[in-house]
């Protein structure tokens, strides 16, 4: 698609040049959106604000103040799926970045069999979350799962993958770059590719070897790329839920838990209350870190 | 410039990318050919018959053919939202990348909103009960709707600010009213944006596990996600049952894939390069 | 025109399918079916499929559906959640006791009180299904059942072991089946819920050392943190973990996995309760005799015995809409033809019967025998906490995960387990939280 021309230069507004007539734009047209937008997003998301702060039965709600949410930093479990919520979006934000980048390197550079390879990466964006998280849970069992088998062939014993509580966010954040790593590679392809030649030419003149090329032109020039790339994987990581209940329920114990899951569990134990108080939770972590980690990332851009 | 393609490279590049990437479905393959006894083996054997009809057959009968129900469920849950989101977010998103308006900002405001906050599950459960929209497929209509708006409308405005406004200044001379210019002059030109946007939303409303999970209890009204999570009950002995269920539920993005491979890549990465 | 036309085709499109799908949820709710949400152990399958099958044949205008679901915290928040929206089935197998309390009964179930069976139904039972307001609200589905040690008797043979009456005599023996090679302790976290036994089997013990326990506990005066004997359950299962007692893929075993390695005797110890040795009867029935019981032992050898749970029970939703078919399951499963017999056609006796007239046969499992002796003598038996008390916190089995995998000390864990069931209670509004 091209940039091409921008509303900035924004032409004069039509209603004056054809005198009486109704605006071509009328405002009316952002209603049907506007009304299920507000309703079902907005007001809900206002509503939690107070909800947080009730015992609530869905029926009538008891006013409590801030208890729910000294309840949630009073937990010991409750505190570590915050923890791994932001360990988790960090984690698999960045492998994300990095393997995104290097397999978009690898699959616009001269080799066989591109069109398979570039299919095969990005099939799993595409499928099932829960199915792939239940294939992944067979996978990894920790005795007779095929991960382990195919690691004893090579005389490598295989750990609990999903039952080692150390390793259990670990091992579904891989299942996650698995599942989500081919969005990030199509990204930075179409990022690198829209790379004009010429700096690759004129780098060529300069005698600049593959890893400069890389360092001072690449790179450079697909930080927007990298800006989005970062940005939607990292609000994915900090909201992950579907796949994190697939493959372990958020454990063993509480290992594994997310706010997300959190979140579900109080709602599922009736707990509605504390449930919506780790709603506002998840969304000022979101606010607080994605809101700066933008303008860093945009800014950043700014300068090129 | 390497002037010819590095064998080595490649051939090890096949190899990497089908070991990790597509041993998996090979697994879930192998595993919904297998029975009952093959399959509780969790491993990567040639399966010792021929089963899959005979598992499709029974996967497909589990609970009063639940599965059919659940595909039905889902079909129509991904047509009516997606058509909902097409024609609302393209009217928003040409009205902000033609007019400017003093809203214009909180609008943005309002859609970048829609990309990060996370929705408030349980006071959307509260409002919906309140609307007697809960757990019926029509208010998930609805939710899926309010949920994709955001992206759908950053799609189309980018899009929509290239189209050149001489266009729709040409129909109004021509005596056009605003609905005349949106739906003939302008929707036709945005079909490829349409294409890409039908694609991705369709994608993920098909595989959306959470809102169903939350917005739709009760299971005459399961999608094909919540199905297949109940069913890990139902077939907590039967893996041969279960990866049958996970085979199947993977056609339709399969389909999808192989057809519009190429709008979905596009549509992913619109806006993405441009920043 | 034609564009105009086209537009309002797309209008009358999108209405159309807005108008489809409220259709769709319509139809389906038409039936007349009643719909059953049952348990998914292999033994409670196996019963209901009879159970149903005899009652559809006795009527024939009633049909049902059977839907099987997880048990666990996960069965608590199902129920709880499809209370809360409505959308329960018309009949559902859910526990007795404190569980029972904390789904709100008077409003989620329909009374039965007055229904003629329930003067065939013993008292103890009855207690556990009775709801705040005194009405009695549902009816045994299944049989009694001790919570305790299932044990292997063949390796006990073999190994020329017997029965512990205390833990450190139980230890010893773990310690030599250990240098026999095999696992001395069944641990199967992949089905959290099982993780549970330690500490609610041992409630038999807490109850001899502190008797007014459960009332304390219910007031929110006794906390398990703070009393030794209560938290003496975190720490046995703690034990057997550090003592390297248990088999390798406890973290992700089921219970099938469980019963298998028991029924084999890979394993010689489950703590498990005594419905199981139903599934062993369908699952392998070879070895059913090979498999004993026995209770989870305290300090003293002379204060030994086995806390009891009752069965589940099946309700009836408020809501249904096939009130005279559901109460004619009902009252089908409260009668010895429904309730008694398919069981004992599947063998799948695992304790007593909580309705009159119901005997046991002669060839029960070996599991069940070991599991009468307690209920014989006088004060070798005690109903588990939940029967107790309307307080139990859901977030217990993942508290028992953490310390089964060593990840959380026995005594940080009852101060956990203390906090997750203050919740509990604030939210049931009891009064001293």
């Amino acid at each position: 698609m091209t940039a091409a021309s921008d509303t900035r230069l924004a032409p004069m507004a039509v209603p004056a040049r054809l005198g009486a007539r109704p605006s071509p734009y009328p405002g009316w047209f952002f209603l049907p959106a506007a009304v299920i937008y507000g309703v079902l997003f907005l007001m809900p998301t206002f509503a939690s604000l107070y909800f947080s702060l009730t015992r609530w039965t869905l029926f009538d709600s008891t006013f409590i103040g801030f208890e729910n949410f000294a309840q949630f930093f009073r937990e010991p479990f409750l505190i570590k799926g915050l923890v791994n919520t932001v360990l988790y979006a960090v984690i698999t934000s960045g492998l994300k970045v990095v393997l995104g980048m290097l397999l978009a390197l690898l699959l616009t550079s001269h080799i066989l069999a591109r069109g398979y390879l570039r299919s095969v990466v990005f099939f799993p964006v595409l499928v099932s979350t829960v199915g792939v998280g239940i294939t992944f849970t067979v996978l990894m069992h920790p005795t007779n799962g095929m991960i382990n088998e195919g690691l004893a062939l090579i005389g490598i014993k295989g750990p609990g993958w999903l039952t080692n509580p150390n390793l259990a966010l670990f091992s579904v954040a891989l299942v996650d770059v698995w599942k989500g790593v081919g969005l990030a590679t199509v990204i930075y392809i179409a990022g690198i590719v829209a790379i004009p030649q010429d700096y690759y030419e004129a780098a060529r003149i300069d005698g600049a070897t593959k890893f400069q090329n890389f360092l001072y032109i690449t790179l450079p020039l697909s930080r927007p790329a990298t800006a989005t790339v970062i940005t939607l994987s990292f609000i994915g990581g900090l909201r992950t839920f579907d796949l994190i209940w697939a493959m372990t329920r958020g454990g063993p114990g509480f290992a594994s838990d997310t706010v997300a899951s959190v979140i579900y569990k109080q709602y599922q134990a009736g707990f509605y209350g504390l449930s919506t108080a780790g709603n506002v939770v998840l969304f000022v972590l979101i606010g607080v870190l994605v809101v700066p980690l933008t303008m860093l990332l945009n800014r950043k851009q700014g300068h090129e | 410039m390497k002037s010819r393609p590095s064998i080595l490279i490649s051939s090890a590049a096949i190899a990497a990318t089908a070991v990790v990437f597509l041993i998996p479905f090979a697994f879930i393959v192998l595993m919904a050919f297998k029975d009952r006894q093959q399959s509780s083996l969790r491993d990567f054997s040639w399966p010792a018959g021929f089963h899959l009809w005979d598992n499709v057959v029974q996967v497909i009968a589990t609970r009063n053919w639940m599965l059919v129900t659940a595909f039905v469920n889902s079909a129509i849950l991904t047509v009516a939202s997606v058509t909902l989101l097409v024609i609302f977010a393209a009217m928003v998103g040409f009205v902000l990348a033609r007019r400017k308006t003093r809203f214009n900002g909180l609008i943005e405001f309002l859609i970048l909103a829609g990309l990060m906050i996370p929705p408030a599950v349980v006071p959307t459960i509260w409002l919906l009960q309140g609307l007697g929209l809960f757990g019926k497929l029509h208010g998930l209509v609805l939710i899926e709707v309010a949920y994709g708006l955001s992206f759908s409308v950053l799609l189309y405005r980018a899009f929509i600010s290239t189209i050149p406004r001489e266009l729709d200044e040409a129909a109004i001379i021509d005596g056009a009213r605003p609905l005349d210019v949106f739906f003939r002059v302008i929707l036709p030109l945005l079909w490829p944006v349409t294409v890409t946007n039908i694609v991705v939303q369709s994608v993920a409303i098909f595989n959306d596990f959470t809102n169903p999970l939350y917005y739709l209890p009760g299971n005459g009204n399961a999608t094909v996600q919540l199905t297949l999570y109940n069913f890990q009950s139902q077939f907590n002995t039967s893996y041969n049952l279960l990866f049958t269920n996970i085979l199947l539920i993977t056609i339709p993005p399969l389909l999808v894939f192989l057809f519009f491979n190429r709008q979905i890549v596009a549509g992913v990465t619109a806006g993405a390069v441009k920043g | 025109m034609q564009k105009t036309n086209r537009r309002h085709a797309i209008a009358g499109f999108a209405a159309g399918l807005m108008g489809f799908t409220a259709l769709s949820g319509a139809a389906f709710a038409q039936q007349t079916t009643l719909s059953l949400f049952a348990p998914n152990d292999q033994a409670a399958v196996a019963y209901t499929e009879a159970m149903v099958a005899a009652f559809e044949a006795a009527n024939p205008d009633i049909n049902v559906e059977i839907e099987v679901g997880p048990g666990g915290t996960e069965r608590d928040n199902m129920v709880k959640s499809r209370l809360a929206t409505g959308t329960m089935n018309d009949v559902f197998v859910y526990n007795a006791g404190s569980l029972f309390q904390a789904i709100n009964p008077v409003q989620s179930t329909v009374d039965l009180t007055n229904e003629p069976y329930m003067s065939t139904i013993l008292d103890s039972f009855k207690q556990t299904v009775t709801a705040p307001d005194g009405t009695l609200r549902g009816v045994p589905y299944g049989q009694a059942m001790g919570g305790g040690i299932l044990y292997n008797k063949k390796v006990y043979k073999d190994l020329g072991l017997s029965v512990p009456l205390t833990w450190d005599e139980f230890m010893a023996n773990n310690t030599k089946i250990k240098e026999a090679g095999k696992a001395p302790v069944i641990q199967t976290f992949g089905d959290t819920w099982t993780s549970q036994l330690f500490i609610l089997a041992d409630f038999f013990n807490v109850q001899a050392k502190n008797p007014q326990f459960a009332d304390m506990y219910t007031r929110g005066e006794a906390k398990y943190a703070a009393t030794p004997a209560a938290m003496a359950g975190f720490q046995k299962q703690a034990d057997v973990f550090k003592a390297g007692d248990l088999n390798e893929d406890f973290g992700a075993a089921t219970l099938n996995d469980g019963l298998r390695m028991l029924a084999a005797g890979e394993g010689v110890h489950y703590p498990m309760l005594t419905f199981a040795v139903g599934t062993i009867a369908q699952d392998y029935p070879d070895q059913l005799n090979d498999v004993g019981f026995f209770a989870l032992p305290g300090d003293d050898a002379t204060i030994n015995g086995t806390t009891v749970w009752m069965p589940t029970a099946l309700y009836i939703s408020a809501k249904t809409p096939n009130l005279d078919a559901a109460k004619k399951l009902v009252a089908f499963v409260a009668s010895k033809e429904g309730g008694c017999d398919p069981w004992v056609k599947l063998n799948a006796i695992t304790g007593p019967f909580l309705i009159q007239g119901c005997e046991l046969p002669s060839n029960v499992p070996a599991a069940v025998k070991d599991l009468q002796t307690y209920f014989t003598a006088d004060g070798r038996t005690a109903p588990a906490l939940e029967f107790l008390s309307p307080v139990k916190g859901p977030s217990l089995e993942n508290i028992t995960v953490e310390v089964g995998s060593g990840i959380r000390t026995p005594a940080d864990a009852a101060t956990l387990y203390d906090e997750d069931v203050r919740k509990q209670a604030q939210q049931l509004g009891l009064p001293g939280w």
